[in-house]
């Protein structure tokens, strides 16, 4: 399926969240998850289905004022 | 002493962690300054370069406390979900909490704060909101749940320093309890030190720290001044005057002419 990740267009052959940060390469790093503008904890992303169209974002500490 | 959302802090600064030349270059501006607290953002973060974890190792080296921004948000939802993000990153309940609401000055959009806080504050977050001098607002804020405020002293980055000091000091006088922290605005330590004189609890600042050609000595330079400003205002200023009043006693003076 095509999915937008941090808006980039990208293939995904994975079924839900947790498998997509696994195959992106993020493995246990602290990041946030949301889909589709909503948030998803990292509780819930093994159980986060994922479909054709989604747009994901990955975010992680950066700096800040 | 300093109380925000119960915990107390050492000192009463708050200092960025953007724009630094690099990363010893912040360290150094923190270790120099020993400011009590961090603010930092959330960015994309990419799965090859991970640039985002060292940078999370190097600011829990610094041993401060964490206050996660929403830098750039400039609506209810998008500042509401970066929220909900960073707590969950960043394990804390502080949230600096912006929602721009114009391009230019980076002035907060303050109705969709005053939303914003409301729903975060019920959700247990402990808000730190970026809002103006304006005290409806402010009473709006508190009313939301926000036990701190933190007015702009001067547009994000401007280093024009405290703009409206009528307001502020109003604002100071409005809400003698409620600890107050001027965000943003300041270029200079002079003018960290007049917002302490004013009877502030803290000043946030980043890019007079950033962005001067010794950000480690500036650093000290705006602690120091907070120091001095805190001491002040403690010690109770004198009330200035329009007319000259000698300081030397006239009294005793020998008749030369």
């Amino acid at each position: 399926m095509k999915i937008q990740l941090n808006g980039a267009s990208i293939e995904a052959q994975v079924t839900t969240l947790a498998d997509l940060l696994e195959a992106e390469g993020f493995g246990r790093a602290k990041v946030a998850t949301a889909v589709n503008s909503t948030f998803v904890p990292a509780a819930a992303r093994a159980d986060h289905a994922l479909k054709d169209g989604d747009s994901i974002e990955v975010l992680a500490p950066m700096q800040g004022g | 002493m300093l109380d925000f959302y119960g915990t107390t802090l050492c000192n009463g600064l708050m200092l960025g962690t953007a724009q630094y030349p690099s990363p010893a270059v912040l360290a150094d501006a923190f270790k120099r300054s020993a400011a009590s607290v961090a603010t930092v953002s959330l960015r994309r973060e990419s799965g090859q370069e991970r640039a985002g974890q060292d940078f999370w190792q190097l600011i829990r080296d610094l041993g401060v406390h964490i206050l996660p921004n929403t830098a750039g948000c400039h609506s209810v939802k998008e500042a509401v979900t970066t929220a909900h993000m960073a707590r969950e990153v960043f394990d804390t309940k502080w949230i600096k909490l912006e929602v721009i609401g114009e391009e230019d000055t980076l002035q907060p959009d303050v109705f969709g704060l005053v939303e914003a806080a409301r729903i975060l504050s019920e959700d247990g977050f402990q808000v730190f909101p970026y809002t103006t001098e304006d005290l409806v607002v402010a009473d709006r804020l508190l009313q939301a749940g926000c036990e701190v405020l933190m007015p702009w002293g001067a547009p994000i980055g401007s280093g024009l320093g405290l703009n409206n000091v009528f307001g502020l000091r109003s604002m100071r006088a409005h809400f003698p309890d409620v600890p107050l922290v001027i965000d943003a605005g300041l270029g200079l330590p002079s003018q960290a030190a007049a917002a302490m004189e004013l009877g502030f609890d803290a000043v946030l600042l980043n890019t007079a720290v950033a962005k001067a050609g010794d950000p480690a000595r500036m650093a000290e330079a705006f602690a120091t001044a907070i120091q001095a400003g805190q001491l002040a205002n403690a010690a109770d200023p004198m009330e200035p005057r329009d007319m000259a009043a000698p300081s030397t006693p006239v009294i005793g003076k020998a008749f030369l002419e």
